[in-house]
């Protein structure tokens, strides 16, 4: 056989890469399950210790602490959850339809839009960052869960990929739907949104990613603490990071809020990588 | 553009379509990025009340700060290592999962964990560890007999800023290389083996030539990924310091911004700023079309 490598090796290797990987995440679990005053002594342990069941509770429904000031979990979770919630379907909405446009009909100014749309590629939100904060509070939405995700539902990405997933369907297809009597809103739902199933399932795992870990967009948009998001409830946590702090309830936070990104890369790793690599073409 | 017929022959639905995403694109995208070229020609007072045109001041105010240099230089640094160093360790990682393995999956998937992960946590996870009093890493850093404090070495703080930003981004590599190396026809492979070549010839002669597309659109996206997707690492783990030895171009306009509220030298900031990602969307766009072609 070719490139017989010995298999022993490509295990040592890639055991070492998977050791790497997670081992800020072991110890991170590991200190949310001590108190605060055995990670103070900067002798941290790397076996459990036995008061997880106190900080998870403690992370979750205060967030607070003697030497820890932030947002409870259960609030931040919710939040991003419902961010994120909002965004994959506004963005998967947004763009099929553009897509729909863009693939099936023709009229005038049709490549026009296409540049217009491909053109906000180039534009990631922090080189426009002042106008679109002026943007969004003249629109009175500083503090608004419309603030927070509106102005995240648009994207080039989305298009581009129902562009291509579109672009793969037969023809004949949609004929014969016509043919049945069938309008382009009824094909539009029965036909071509049923077929591009598998690429919308992977544009939703990505933007459901995107939306869970936004930072700086809703670091703008909120100073309410009702609206605190994960990353913004963790950056409240952390503050300067100082050696005595509550680190075993910023942990314990750290390891709660994962566990969404976690089970989606878990439970969903295909429908990623194949978004991750349908995006990109 | 593909040249086919339509398949419905509606005048105004199209335009109905496209109303949504037309909307909150020119709303959000269009006009603030025109605003922010505006901007960056005029001088306002901090309340936006008086405006005038000044031309190129605000170009030559941040071509001018040698501060302004340094985030540059320091944001072409962070960026090429951060860039090469994930990828070469990627690289490798995929090289070696490339046979069929048992536990493939499993390695997938603790790889690409980082990649699921917020920025901000990913900087939690980090300063923990390099914390200078309680921090694992600098507990052992100070038994051999090295301080580690990188709240005040800046030198320090890069690398953390370096360490983290590449342990979020390897399974993202991962994927990629692992795909380019399974898209090698296998009888270029078996041709190889015939000659009698090695397996590390095998690798520098026939498969990374031709993942080399692959190379390209991944330094692209590193490169990318460093000067933008960093800002909530860097805002967590440093915040741009100490003494701006982390302050890379996108956060140094975060600060001038929304920290100092010098909006115009922001805004030329980020014209500049926009300039270098329409030439990366060009570079990365022809490239594309070029790997289009020869397949």
């Amino acid at each position: 056989m070719i490139g017989m490598q010995r298999k022993w090796v490509a295990h040592l290797f890639l055991i070492l890469g998977v050791v790497v990987t997670a081992f800020p995440l072991y110890l991170a679990f590991i200190a949310s399950t001590h108190d605060a005053a055995t990670i103070g002594r900067g002798r941290m342990p790397l076996l459990p210790g036995h008061y997880g069941v106190d900080n998870y509770e403690q992370a979750w429904s205060v967030g607070s602490g003697e030497r820890v000031n932030g947002t409870p979990v259960r609030i931040t979770m919710w939040n991003s959850f419902l961010m994120a919630l909002a965004i994959v379907v506004g963005k998967v909405v947004v763009s099929a339809l553009t897509a729909y446009a863009v693939v099936y009909f023709r009229f005038p100014l049709r490549d026009f839009f296409f540049w217009l749309i491909f053109i906000t590629l180039m534009l990631p939100l922090e080189v426009r960052i002042i106008p679109t904060y002026k943007v969004v509070s003249d629109l009175r939405l500083i503090n608004t869960f419309t603030g927070l995700t509106l102005p995240l539902m648009v994207s080039a990405t989305g298009t581009l990929l129902f562009r291509q997933v579109f672009l793969t369907i037969p023809r004949e297809l949609l004929e014969a739907a016509k043919v049945d009597g069938a309008g382009p809103l009824r094909c539009l739902w029965s036909v071509v949104l049923p077929v591009s199933t598998p690429g919308m399932a992977a544009l939703s795992v990505i933007l459901f990613l995107y939306g869970w870990n936004q930072y700086l967009w809703p670091l703008l948009i909120t100073t309410d603490r009702k609206l605190d998001t994960v990353a913004i409830g963790l950056a409240r946590m952390l503050g300067n990071a100082e050696g005595l702090m509550d680190w075993n309830v910023v942990m314990a936070a750290t390891i709660l809020t994962s566990t969404i990104p976690t089970g989606v890369v878990i439970f969903m790793h295909r429908w990623l990588v194949q978004g991750l690599i349908e995006v990109s073409k | 553009m593909t040249k086919v017929s339509a398949v419905f022959p509606n005048k105004v639905l199209p335009y109905l379509l496209v109303t949504p995403q037309l909307t909150l694109t020119i709303i959000f995208f269009i006009w603030p990025s025109l605003q922010a070229l505006y901007q960056s020609f005029t001088a306002s007072d901090p309340f936006g009340v008086k405006t005038r045109f000044v031309g190129l001041k605000n170009f030559r105010d941040i071509f001018t700060d040698p501060y302004y240099w340094h985030s540059v230089r320091l944001s072409f640094v962070f960026a090429l290592q951060v860039s090469l160093f994930v990828m070469a360790v990627a690289l490798l990682l995929a090289f070696m999962a490339k046979n069929p393995l048992r536990g493939a999956t499993v390695y997938k998937v603790f790889l690409l964990w980082p990649y699921a992960l917020a920025p901000v946590t990913t900087a939690i996870l980090w300063v923990f560890m390099f914390q200078p009093s309680i921090g694992i890493v600098a507990t052992v850093l100070r038994y051999m007999g090295l301080t580690w404090n990188h709240t005040l070495h800046g030198g320090q703080a890069l690398l953390l800023l370096i360490l983290a930003s590449v342990w979020k981004q390897i399974g993202y590599n991962f994927v990629f290389f692992l795909a380019a190396l399974h898209s090698v026809p296998k009888s270029f492979l078996e041709a190889a083996a015939v000659d009698g070549a090695s397996s590390s010839q095998i690798f520098t002669r026939i498969l990374f030539p031709l993942a080399s597309p692959t190379t390209f659109f991944l330094l692209v996206m590193n490169v990318i990924f460093s000067f933008f997707d960093t800002f909530g690492i860097i805002d967590t783990l440093t915040k741009g310091g100490p003494a701006k030895a982390t302050e890379t171009m996108c956060y140094r306009l975060f600060v001038d911004g929304f920290k100092s509220f010098l909006i115009n030298r922001s805004a030329a900031q980020s014209a500049v700023l926009m300039l270098f990602v329409m030439i990366l969307t060009a570079l990365q766009f022809r490239f594309l079309q070029h790997r289009v072609h020869y397949e």
